[in-house]
Formats: structure tokens, sequence, C-alpha cells
């Protein structure tokens, strides 16, 4: 409100940057209200990865290899997060009949795209952290970490080309209707496959590796094991500094493409009358 | 009149309200399940997850035996793997369910004051799931055998161990995804992660794709209480045949006495999860939560 009692209203990057924190406040403030996640977020997929955990001890695997795998699981939230939070997250909405009011108001949904990803990632985070601390204690996994800024560069950068995809894929899965929930379902394990959550990327061959190495957390994950552990360089696909660069690129196109595809989406359901039908 | 039709209009199914629920559920989670995009894409969903989760295993094993993938041994793990796709199938088929009723579709409150028996429609529903999860063991089990010379063949399947540890280990999953969908009812936050949770914790204490001697002591009583222990031992032991080699948990039980724990196990899961889901159902309504929808 001014001084003589009339809404200021906010117009271009102000709107915009109202808008993401308006949408990433629930998912920030959820994490610290209501604490129930510790116990189903974190120590239930603990569960799961850990099988892995003592599969590889069964086996004799060198140390690191716990490591790894302690690692591939904390990436595992994010990797869920992004299916399940972002790119589900319009279709979601639109069965739960936010979309419509997203559409009807004037904060433009690329903002909103980018708030769900902040408060995703900052929600996620603090799974993931926990996920890596409860891990690392139990199986005591050593670090050996060559550079720190490098690690928090590479993370960084990850993070920006996943979430990037995940609006990309979130414009995508609003035009599929409810083949949005199959496709989720179907990207998980193919996906924990194919980036090496569990193992290093570069036991699955040259040539896979490579076409893996779209997936942003492919390399991401591959470049963090190199900074985190002594064996990590000899098993790495590509130097860090080129899975940098690679990352680097892949953050520019996912975001322009979510940019591109978000509103040539929006375009063809308003065309079609589709945008904020519940059938389908 | 199709098939179907005949089948629901038949006196049997008429009379029989429990067997007309259950058939009626097995139907329409069918169609739930399958309907939504042609069966070429639909099939490609089924194979893909399961196929995909037991290649992550095949890699771990790989790379840390350089590819020694003959070693006997190698053949039980991989079967516990396969196997373990109908748990994941089966629990969240059923449990989820209740999910889909209620946040989803809403149609809790018509389901309840339909004439049908509400716990034998949600086992119906988990049919679908319990077919896919068939298709998909048929096909990595196959895949196992064309590549990686996994020593199963039709003569040296014990057939009548076999069936009937299935039956029973489906029995068994079958009432803990009723326990689970009980549970669902009176949830309103994280219903979402329960079944796959409650699968993957499952996968590390069954002893799928390690032996449970690797777990810590007192760890491993959490394993020998879980009825899937059992049922992926004898399983894998009447797939592979009595001179094969696996995990030393098991081996001072015979066939027989595997068989036994299953029966003991599943009529104990059947019962508890029969009364559960009542106690659950009459809590639900006595605290007005059994239509709530959470948005969550």
């Amino acid at each position: 409100m001014n001084d003589e009692g009339r809404v200021r209203k906010a117009t271009g990057f102000r709107l915009f940057w109202i808008t993401l924190w308006a949408r990433a406040y629930p998912r920030i403030v959820g994490t610290t209200r209501e604490k129930s996640w510790i116990f189903f977020d974190t120590l239930l997929p603990v569960m799961g990865t850990t099988a892995y955990i003592f599969l590889y001890r069964a086996l004799n695997a060198p140390p690191d290899y716990v490591g790894f795998v302690v690692v591939g699981g904390a990436m595992t939230a994010f990797w869920i997060n992004v299916l399940w939070s972002m790119a589900s997250q319009l279709y979601w909405d639109k069965d739960a009949g936010n979309l419509e009011l997203y559409v009807l108001s004037p904060g433009p949904l690329m903002a909103i795209l980018a708030g769900m990803s902040v408060g995703g990632l900052v929600m996620t985070g603090a799974r993931a952290a926990a996920i890596l601390t409860v891990c690392s204690l139990l199986f005591n996994v050593t670090y050996q970490i060559n550079s720190l800024p490098m690690l928090v560069l590479v993370f960084v950068i990850t993070m920006a080309a996943l979430y990037g995809m995940g609006m990309v894929l979130a414009s995508i899965f609003l035009a599929t209707g409810r083949e949005a929930w199959h496709l989720s379902n179907l990207l998980q394990e193919p996906i924990y496959l194919a980036s090496g959550f569990y193992f290093p990327i570069k036991a699955m061959g040259f040539w896979v590796a490579t076409a893996a190495s779209i997936l942003p957390l492919t390399l991401g994950l591959d470049a963090i094991r190199q900074l985190l552990f002594a064996a990590g360089p000899s098993l790495g696909f590509l130097s860090v500094k080129a899975e940098l660069a690679i990352l680097s690129v892949l953050a520019v196109v996912f975001i322009a493409g979510a940019y591109v595809s978000l509103y040539k989406m929006e375009e063809i359901g308003r065309r079609q009358g589709r945008l904020i039908e519940r059938r389908r | 009149m199709s098939l179907a039709e005949r089948l629901m209009d038949s006196s049997l199914m008429r009379r029989n309200n429990a067997l007309r629920s259950f058939t009626v559920a097995a139907w329409l989670g069918w169609q739930i399940e399958s309907n939504w995009a042609d069966p070429f894409l639909f099939a490609i969903y089924s194979i893909a997850r399961p196929v995909a989760s037991v290649m992550i295993l095949v890699v771990m094993y790989s790379v840390i035996t350089n590819g020694a993938l003959d070693q006997p041994i190698f053949a039980y793990v991989y079967l516990g793997n396969a196997l373990y796709i109908l748990v994941g199938q089966v629990i969240t088929g059923v449990s989820w369910v209740v999910i889909d009723d209620r946040e989803h579709y809403r149609v809790a409150k018509q389901l309840f004051t339909m004439p049908m028996n509400h716990a034998l429609y949600l086992l119906g529903r988990g049919v679908a799931r319990l077919l896919i999860g068939t298709i998909s063991l048929i096909i990595v089990v196959g895949f196992g055998m064309i590549v990686y010379k996994i020593p199963i063949s039709a003569a040296t399947i014990d057939w009548p161990v076999f069936l009937a540890s299935m039956a029973l280990g489906i029995t068994t999953l079958a009432a803990l995804g009723l326990i689970l969908g009980a549970l669902t009812m009176m949830m309103a936050r994280h219903f979402w992660v329960l079944g796959e949770a409650v699968a993957g914790a499952l996968y590390l204490f069954c002893g799928a794709i390690f032996p449970l001697e690797t777990l810590p002591a007192w760890l491993r009583v959490v394993g020998f209480a879980f009825p899937v222990t059992y049922w992926l031992e004898v399983t894998r032991r009447a797939l592979l045949g009595p001179d094969a080699v696996g995990f030393p948990t098991l081996v001072w039980l015979s066939d027989k006495q595997l068989l036994l724990i299953l029966v003991g196990s599943a009529l104990l899961m059947v019962i508890g999860s029969m009364s559960f889901y009542r106690w659950a159902v009459y809590r639900a309504k006595d605290k007005g939560i059994l239509d709530m929808e959470t948005s969550y």
C-alpha cells in the first residue's frame, strides 16, 4: 500500500520475484512446521538405499563404493522431488483446481515454476542432508574432499540443470494429462540405472554413459563423487572440469527450454480449451 | 453380450456378494491401470521399471566381480531381486486403492455406501498390479535365462513347491497390502510414500539380494520375522533345483518346513489384516475421516 492507501501493484521483475517466493514459501515453511517428514522422507527411504550398501558389503566391495551408494541415495531425493513435485506438480495443481488460479493471477507461470524449484530445492536439500548424515554415520563413510569450492559449484550447477529439466517436464506432463502419473513412475528406476545412482557411470560403457549425460544427475553425480572420494577420480567418466562445462550448457538449455515449452503448452492448452480441464 | 457381462450376470455372481465385489474390482483395477495408453506404451511402462531395477543390481554385481556373472550365487541374487518385483506391486497395488479412491477419484463415500465387501474390493483392485507384476517377473526371469544363463528349466523346477509358495506368498503380501490400506485410511500425511517405503524396508531385511548374515545380528531378527524372507528362499529353491548354490541363512530348514512356516504366517497375516482393517474402518468412521480429501 502507498500513502494514499492504494495497492501498489508489482510488475515486471518485481512481480516475478514476489511470485517466485510466494510459491516457494509453503515448501520452505512446510519443512520446519511439519517434522514428520524426518521419518517418512528420510528414515524409510534410507532403508532401501541401505540394502545396496549391504549388497556391496556382501560382495566385499572397496569402502568407497559404500560412499558412492550413500551419495547416490541422497541424490535420489532430488530426482524424486523433480519428478513428483516439479514435473507432475502442474498436473496435480490442475487436479486440485489450483492451476486455474495460477492462470488467472497476474503472476507469470514461469515464476511459479521457479518458486516450486527454489522451495523444492530447500525442502529436498534438508532431506538429502539428513540421508547423507545418517548413512555416513551409520556406515563410517570416509570423505576426501579435493576442492570444496569446486564441489559447491558442481552441486549448484547440477541443481540448476536438474530443476531446469524439471520445469521442462512440468509443461510436458501438463499436456499428457493423467499419463503424467505413469510417466513419473516410468522415470524412476530407469533413471537410477541410466544415471548411475548406485555405481560409477563409467561401468555402463562409454556410449551408454554419453547418452545418459543428457540427464544432469549423471554428470553431476559423477563429478561430485570424483570430488568427494579418494577412488572417485579413477572411476570418473570425464574430468570434473569437462563435466562442469557440459552441466553449465545443460542448465542454460533446460531453463531456456522450460521458458519456451511452458508458454507453448499454455498456448496450446488455451486454444484447445484443455488447460484446466480435469477429465484427462 | 460380452464374456465379462455374462460372467457378471451369472447367478453365482448375483448371489455371492464377496465374489462379485472381488471380481468387479479386479476388472475395474485392470481398466484403470491399462486404459490410459495404447497397449504398446503400456507394455513398455510395465516392463521398463522392473527390468531397470534388476539391471541396477546386475551392474553393481558386475562392477565388483569384474563381470563374473556366471558365479552360481549370481542366479540366486538375480532371482531374489526378480521375485521382489511382486512384493512392491502387490503391497502398493492394494494399499494405493485407498489413496486413489479418496484423493484422486473422490469416491470413497460412494464406495462405502454400496452393497459390497470393501476389503475384498481393495484386494480385487490389487489384482491388476499383481498381473502386471507377474508379467514383469516372467519377462525379467526370461531375460535372465537368455542373457545371463540363469539355470532354470521346466524339467528342474519343483512345481508343487513353487506353486504352493507362490500362492502362500501372494496371499501374505495381499494381507500386508490390506494392512497398509487400512493404515492409509487413518493417515492425512505421507500416505503417498507408505507402500513404497515399506516395500523398500522389506528389501533390506528379507535377504532378497544378500544373505541376512551381512546384517548386524540385532537386525537379522527383523528379517526372520518377515514371511517374505521364507517365501523368497523356498521359491528360489523350487526354481533353481536342489543343487543350486544359495545363501546360508536358512539352509537348516527343509522345503517342507519353509512351506509350513509360510502356511502359518499366511494364516496369521490374513486374520491379522482383516481384524486390523475392520478396526481401521471403525476408527476412520468414528473420527469422520473415512472420506477426507487432504490434497496432501
